[in-house]
């Protein structure tokens, strides 16, 4: 027979306690094990809403058949395409990061990125032109996200653009994004001079070409995933440090790349720029974690998060118990460190849709597999493990496939439950590049950054809206 | 010398401390010799108004999430010295612990890893304590929830997931409880044996638990339910589940229930489930028909063939009372204070009171109303956004020098709670105001000598002060009731 209770009529119970602390202290005159909970009103939310979620039934379930999806996700790379084809991306439709945004309310560089890719696909003779036709609304914008795609920084993505193309084979799911540019003067930090637009049609011509010959050639498509967990253990987080992933994915193609009929030259140049860039990984990370995320959307009664995305001028979130619902607020500006002579007053508000890395629980949330990134804000080893401390607090699981070394190898803090969010009243933690606010600037700086609380107030409402309906 | 006093007036954002601890840093400020009054509280509606009625508002919108800093002193210097020794004060508990770690914020984080069996205890306020209980549940933890004003739909639904986890909710407002012979919230410190406490009830439960430590009789556990266990909306839910462990408990030989009149079919319904268990159930329920905790644990000792004991106690000095004399019941306790309606009105007619037996009988929130009145100072409606009167005396000391300014003639009958969680020495600020209310006056005092109070040192300064000091409630009330003798 069980013991009653779990137990706790059979010996002194340990205690964890919240409140009033002179409880805790007579506990503690008695010789018991008492945690006292650093409780404090949450953060935001009614009482109301808050307790709606806490009891609705659905909830537990939901959340953990949400987790549990994301957590069993796998990443094939399968192909590689240009955007045309993967997405039947329509002539003069653009793809961008982040929620829903118009040409007006479009940020310095989404602008630049948007110029660029029209000047790129050849719909506008220059930039002038394209400033014309876009303010014109003569080019259609859609998120990425609305079509099973995330995109870095601007996350521009246009027809002529080839696409990594990734399937879950435990879900049954497709993710897809464009490749890495480099760093620097680049069309998704909003660049579009002519050294940007020569890059683009290299990438075009020869780079997409090579890959998709090169992944189609190999014996096993390659496991995105499997890279990304090793990468923890290689000091990177996967979001604004991609170094040990980006040579991975270099050694796992290349004897892929070097075996497709094409000049020697050509080869060359693709193993060069692929070893000259430090966050080419990142948009074979992304796609990854979309294709976990996106697992797990629409579980009705689930309060975790899905998309984390930024625009540039807002951020937006979803959730698993609210469908493709965007939840936006003014983007906040991420503080960091600068380029050359770059300072704060260059920086744009967050851009991109990276942050769907720290939704999958890597890049800020992996923050202690990486102490390198919290030097950004002048920031310490314990901070970087005491970033990640906090975000276990914040989600529902632990990923095992992705275990963090100097934590003891636990797993990442995955799954962003709002309510939790809520009561703590700690915002998610996100590494990030920065972008120029001017059109055509480029690249300033890296840092960190944290989403608007008012993104997760109002999804924390929709969430108890729809609780007290079901 | 200025004439007119200098005030501060701040909210402050991102700072929370609890109640307790602001009410520490206010009397440790209010003791400074320039400060003329004092408010650190968090800005709730209640607070508010109280500053208001200071003539402390502050200016513009302020939400309960800021700390309220609001005093007034002699000069300049004085309040700026006032203001800093706040600052002080809140951020000596901040210096403590300098580690990396992250603290848990939620009970969730906390039971993360903890070494079972383990049990939460939640004393937030009320509206933000059933997330906080959700988790323990979710984490197959039994909780204890000494905040009150947690809703009773609420309550049902906490109670019904603890059901199907195989966990127990102690709670809401359950502010006793005794688990494996660790003492929880207010308890008291007595011997451990074959007898479990039920107890929807806490002062209840602690009058029952001391007198029978007097008896030599111990207590296997205390597992509290919450007031409102065994009314109709709750229908025992916690009651039941508590049974079954005791019943499923190799320590508990005999298990006793205790609370305030409970809803008939309720009272049914556990008491059918009650005869279905191999461990002997008595009740202790009070009704008018038994209306004595001291007469329950006397039957429960007969139960165990224990002679029963003399109950200590202390004379008091007040022998005759003035003719037209009322009984006062202040009480901290609302147990004691149903028990001692139950056996006084039989006697007295119909006493008022702000939790009364019948409901034209309610005071409202006149507690200074003539003729036979019991106050329940531990009801919920007067504990919102403070502290419970077993650790703050305030309301109640102020009423007993209303009672006496009033001139109303009354025999002052009062509960003294001791043990864990309860005020270190109640009879340090009791014992100036009874002598300066000059009124006659008994007192249960509830306790034990193990208690950190002892039960002798605090009856020995009372019974010093006049009072006639008993260890059973009832005893206390008919000892009243005899002191009004005539007038009754």
């Amino acid at each position: 027979m069980t013991e009653p209770l779990g137990g706790l009529l059979s010996a002194p119970p340990s205690i964890v306690a919240a409140g009033v602390e002179v409880f805790s202290t007579a506990l503690r005159q008695q010789g018991a094990s008492v945690t006292d909970v650093d409780w404090r009103p949450p953060g935001f939310g009614s009482a109301e809403d808050l307790t709606q979620l806490a009891l609705d039934p659905r909830r537990a379930a939901a959340n953990r058949v949400a987790v549990e999806r994301v957590l069993a996700a796998g990443s094939l790379l399968v192909d590689v395409r240009p955007a045309r084809e993967v997405l039947d991306l329509p002539d003069r439709m653009l793809l961008h990061s982040g929620p829903p945004l118009t040409w007006e309310t479009a940020s310095g560089p989404m602008r630049g990125a948007l110029i660029g890719a029209c000047v790129f696909e050849g719909w506008a003779a220059d930039v002038a032109d394209a400033e014309r036709i876009l303010a014109a609304g003569e080019i259609a914008l859609d998120p990425c996200h609305h079509h099973r795609t995330v995109g870095p920084m601007a996350g521009v993505t246009s027809p002529s653009m080839w696409m990594w193309c990734l399937e879950d084979p435990a879900n049954g799911g497709q993710a897809w994004c464009n490749l890495n540019e480099g760093l620097g003067k680049v069309l998704r930090m909003g660049a579009y001079n002519d050294e940007v637009l020569t890059r683009l049609a290299w990438m075009r011509d020869v780079l997409g070409p090579v890959l998709q010959r090169a992944v189609r050639s190999r014996p096993e498509p390659l496991d995105v995933k499997a890279i990304l967990a090793q990468m923890l253990q290689m000091g990177d987080e996967g979001h604004n440090r991609n170094r040990a992933g980006s040579l991975m994915a270099l050694r796992e193609l290349s004897p892929s790349i070097v075996g497709v009929d094409a000049p020697a030259q050509d080869i060359a140049d693709v193993l060069r720029f692929i070893g000259g860039n430090e966050h080419f990984y990142l948009n074979l990370g992304m796609p990854t974690a979309k294709l976990a995320m996106d697992a797990a959307r629409d579980v009705p009664g689930s309060s975790m998060v899905t998309v984390l995305s930024r625009n540039g001028t807002e951020f937006g979130i979803q959730t698993a118990g609210t469908g493709d619902r965007w939840f936006t607020a003014p983007a906040n500006t991420p503080v960091g460190l600068y380029l050359g002579d770059y300072g704060p007053e260059d920086a744009n508000p967050d851009i991109g849709d990276s942050a769907i890395m720290e939704a999958y629980g890597v890049g800020g949330f992996s923050m202690a597999a990486a102490p390198a990134i919290v030097r950004f804000v002048g920031g310490t080893v314990p901070d970087a493990l005491a970033t990640t401390e906090r975000m276990y607090q914040l989600t529902l699981a632990e990923n095992p496939a992705m275990q963090i070394p100097i934590m003891g190898f636990r797993g990442s803090p995955t799954g962003i439950d709002v309510l939790q969010v809520a009561r703590t009243g700690w915002l998610p933690q996100i590494n990030t590049g920065m972008a120029g606010r001017v059109a055509g600037t480029g690249q300033v700086g890296a840092g960190l950054v944290q989403p608007p609380q008012a993104c997760f107030e109002q999804a924390l409402a929709a969430l108890a809206e729809e609780s007290r309906a079901a | 010398m200025s004439d007119s006093p200098v005030r501060h007036v701040s909210l402050r954002s991102g700072v929370y401390a609890d109640s307790v601890r602001l009410m520490q840093v206010s009397r440790e400020i209010g003791d400074r010799p320039g400060v003329h009054t004092v408010v650190v509280a968090m800005a709730t509606p209640l607070n508010l108004e109280l500053a208001a009625g200071m003539g402390l508002a502050p200016d513009g919108e302020a939400k309960p999430d800021q700390l309220l800093i609001a005093l007034t002193a002699t000069d300049d210097a004085e309040l700026a010295a006032a203001v800093a020794a706040v600052d002080a004060a809140l951020t000596a508990r901040a210096d403590r612990g300098e580690t990396q770690t992250i603290p848990a914020r939620t009970i969730g984080a906390g039971l993360d890893g903890a070494a079972d069996p383990a049990l939460a205890i939640i004393s937030v306020p009320g509206p933000y304590a059933v997330a906080e209980a959700a988790d323990a549940i979710a984490a197959g933890r039994s909780v204890l929830i000494f905040s009150d004003g947690v809703p009773v739909e609420h309550e049902v639904a906490l109670k019904r997931a603890a059901h199907d986890a195989g966990v127990l909710v102690m709670g809401p407002d359950c502010g006793t409880a005794i688990v494996s012979g660790l003492a929880l919230g207010f308890a008291n410190v007595v011997r451990r044996g074959p007898v479990g406490l039920v107890a929807a009830s806490g002062t209840g439960a602690q009058q029952v638990s001391c007198l029978l430590d007097a008896a030599g009789v111990g207590v296997s556990h205390v597992l509290g339910v919450g007031g409102r266990d065994l009314s109709e909306a709750v229908g025992g839910l916690a009651t039941l589940d508590a049974l079954a462990a005791l019943d499923a408990d190799p320590a508990t030989e005999r298990v006793l229930l205790v609370s305030k009149p409970p809803a008939p079919s309720v009272a049914a319904r556990v008491a059918e489930v009650a005869q279905g268990l191999s461990v002997p159930v008595r009740s202790a329920a009070l009704s008018p028909e038994q209306p004595d905790l001291t007469a329950a644990v006397e039957a429960l000792l007969g139960d165990l063939g224990i002679a029963v004991p003399e109950w200590p106690s202390r004379p008091g000095t007040a022998d005759a009372v003035p003719d037209g004399a009322v009984l006062k019941g202040f009480y901290s306790g609302g147990t004691l204070a149903d028990e001692t309606m139950l056996i006084a009105a039989p006697t007295l007619g119909d006493i008022r009171s702000n939790t009364p037996l019948r409901p034209d009988l309610d005071l409202g929130t006149d507690l200074a109303a003539r003729g036979h009145v019991v106050v329940d100072f531990g009801d919920d409606a007067l504990t919102v956004g403070r502290a419970h009167p077993m650790i703050d005396p305030t309301l109640r000391l102020e009423a007993i020098a209303g009672l006496a300014a009033g001139g109303e003639p009354a025999v002052l009958l009062l509960d003294v709670v001791l043990g864990h969680g309860a005020d270190a020495d109640p009879a340090a600020t009791l014992v100036p105001a009874l002598q300066s209310a000059g009124l006659p006056t008994v007192v249960a005092l509830v306790g034990t000598e193990g208690d950190p109070q002892g039960w002798s040192r605090q009856a020995d300064a009372l019974a010093e002060a006049g009072a006639a000091v008993f260890a059973s409630n009832a005893a206390a009330v008919r000892y009243a009731l005899a002191l009004l003798g005539d007038q009754a």
